[in-house]
């Protein structure tokens, strides 16, 4: 708890968390209001109103990369190994916080985006209702793939140990990576088990494809490669001279 | 106390630390030196847990460093007074710090006005001049009121006050029972800090001896005398069986001490105008110490060549320009 804390410290005391969090926001709301004020909202749906939240997630991961990244940027990561040698711990305390901040942040922005465009779609020719578990699950899912998300942006962080790299595939493999491999045959078969492609099940609102997961093997797919990316950048990090 | 047993660092094939053993002990001011990329940054990573050693192993009372719980309680240290963050202020890099050791939050205020930056707490640290960030260093290094301390070359860059300050300030550490290691590749910095010094050449121990012996053993010492009958000083002396050099208006009497020679112009019956000790210059003494082991000067032979007749730290420059104007 006294890392967390200090990690605490460390990401409150700099600007960029700040900045990422207002566009994670600007992003969620921004999409809800494209989904719910055009003809009165008669397009407006769930998946439509939250369409910004999956971009509020990229964002998300940035904010998490940079957190480990600009610690080797600026050396700082040293003073952070002197005050705590035990590498293991600070990964830990680090991982540990943005999942908290990614569950809050997740949960909140997708929230927020769904009642927006409820409160902005007049006649809506579905009725935008959160009263089954599917519906709930399809909003506040996003506060574990925020979570999820924010453990794997803090691995490939680590492990890349530089920003403009760990952002570019951070943005890359959701958005190019894992549809080019789709394209791809026999191969492609495999594409919704790939992280991003699965966590997003989590957050549809259908059962499960003919051959892809279901929304919580979908969850569990996701996070077992945050889970793979953990352990290799826990493996570096311990290894390597900081 | 820090112990250092057989420490070695490879990277590849270049050994940078070979085999290095050495004590510091509490209350004094231990001044690590060598001329750079020696390894002796190299070195307190390995003491502080940064870098893995290849071999061997260094202990703090009895310890690894990441062993020790809280370790800022008993060690502090400043390696590079640019690790810190730009954007973040004084107070909360040292806030941070704090946290992480569970001490508590007034410590933070109380080293701030220890090293004078109560005024400039709130300010991106990023915005500091060079001395300003290495008070911050000091700081951080303060915080947990440490018996050790450790810190490599803190007087780079600073002005004459700044420099003043860090001397007084390590040895009213040392005084207070504290054992300060601090690394310089400046020996005139050292002789005026250092009551012990650990001397390494390309990453192997030269010497490790008290300052005073160190200074005593490494510099001729010489007698400078002038007499308005110079001539028969002079043949006085010789008879006496000294080593004479003569100067313009003056005689130097090698390795002699200062008394006999002012008895033996007595004896004489001789006048003295002056008559003073005169020792060698430490900073000469330290390059003909490292001497061999600056690895990076190309001149001279290869292994079982002679030496480089004049060795130069920046000999590789030299060797470029050269091989420009050829």
């Amino acid at each position: 708890m006294t890392l967390v804390n200090a990690e605490r410290i460390k990401l409150e005391s700099t600007r960029s968390p700040y900045w990422c969090l207002v566009a994670i926001l600007v992003a969620g709301l921004g999409f809800a209001v494209i989904n719910g004020l055009p003809d009165s909202g008669q397009g407006a749906s769930i998946s439509g109103a939250l369409l910004g939240a999956t971009i509020g997630m990229s964002i998300f991961m940035v904010l998490a990369a940079l957190s480990i990244t600009t610690e080797y940027r600026f050396g700082t990561i040293r003073s952070t190994f002197l005050a705590a040698p035990k590498r293991f711990k600070v990964l830990l305390a680090k991982s540990l916080l943005l999942a908290v901040i990614g569950l809050l942040a997740g949960s909140l922005v997708a929230l927020a985006a769904f009642y927006l465009a409820k409160t902005l779609a007049a006649s809506p020719m579905l009725p935008m209702e959160l009263s089954t578990a599917d519906e709930w699950r399809q909003v506040l899912g996003y506060g574990p793939l925020f979570a999820i998300a924010g453990v794997m942006a803090v691995s490939v962080g680590t492990i890349l140990r530089q920003s403009a790299g760990a952002v570019a595939i951070l943005l890359l493999w959701p958005l190019l990576i894992e549809r080019l491999v789709s394209l791809i045959p026999t191969v492609g078969d495999y594409a919704p088990w790939l992280p991003f492609a699965a966590g997003q099940q989590f957050v549809s609102a259908g059962g499960a494809g003919a051959d892809g997961p279901t929304p919580i093997q979908g969850l569990l797919v996701f996070a077992a490669w945050a889970l793979a990316l953990w352990l290799i950048a826990l493996f570096l990090l311990k290894k390597r001279d900081a | 106390m820090i112990e250092v047993i057989g420490l070695t660092k490879q990277y590849g094939s270049a050994t940078v630390v070979n085999d290095l053993s050495f004590t510091v002990r509490t209350g004094t001011v231990t001044g690590f030196l060598g001329p750079n990329g020696a390894g002796k940054s190299t070195t307190m990573r390995m003491i502080l847990g940064l870098d893995t050693p290849t071999k061997g192993r260094a202990l703090i009372f009895g310890e690894p460093y990441d062993n020790l719980s809280k370790p800022l309680t008993k060690v502090g240290s400043l390696l590079d007074a640019n690790w810190i963050h730009p954007n973040r202020s004084a107070r909360s890099h040292l806030r941070f710090l704090a946290a992480t050791n569970n001490i508590n939050a007034k410590r933070v205020d109380k080293v701030l006005d220890t090293v004078g930056l109560t005024k400039v707490a709130g300010r991106a640290a990023g915005k500091f001049s060079l001395g300003m960030k290495q008070r911050l260093g000091l700081a951080a290094a303060l915080l947990g009121d440490p018996q050790i301390l450790i810190f490599d070359e803190p007087v780079n860059g600073l002005d004459p006050e700044g420099i003043f300050w860090i001397r007084t300030l390590m040895k009213d550490l040392a005084a207070e029972g504290r054992a300060v290691l601090v690394s310089s590749h400046l020996m005139s910095e050292m002789a005026l800090t250092a009551d012990h010094l650990i001397v390494i050449g390309a990453g192997k121990l030269i010497a490790d001896s008290s300052t005073a012996d160190f200074i005593a053993r490494s510099t001729r010492s010489s007698v400078r005398v002038r007499s308005p009958q110079l001539a028969q000083l002079r043949i006085a002396l010789q008879a006496a069986g000294l080593e004479i050099t003569d100067l313009d208006d003056a005689l130097e009497v090698n390795e002699a001490p200062i008394e006999q020679i002012g008895d033996i112009a007595f004896r004489a019956g001789l006048p003295l105008h002056e008559l003073a000790g005169q020792s060698g210059s430490l900073e000469q003494a330290f390059i003909q110490l490292t001497a061999d082991s600056v690895e990076y000067s190309d001149s001279g032979g290869g292994p079982g060549g002679p030496p480089p007749a004049s060795p130069s730290f920046d000999a590789p420059g030299n060797a470029q320009l050269e091989g420009d104007l050829r």
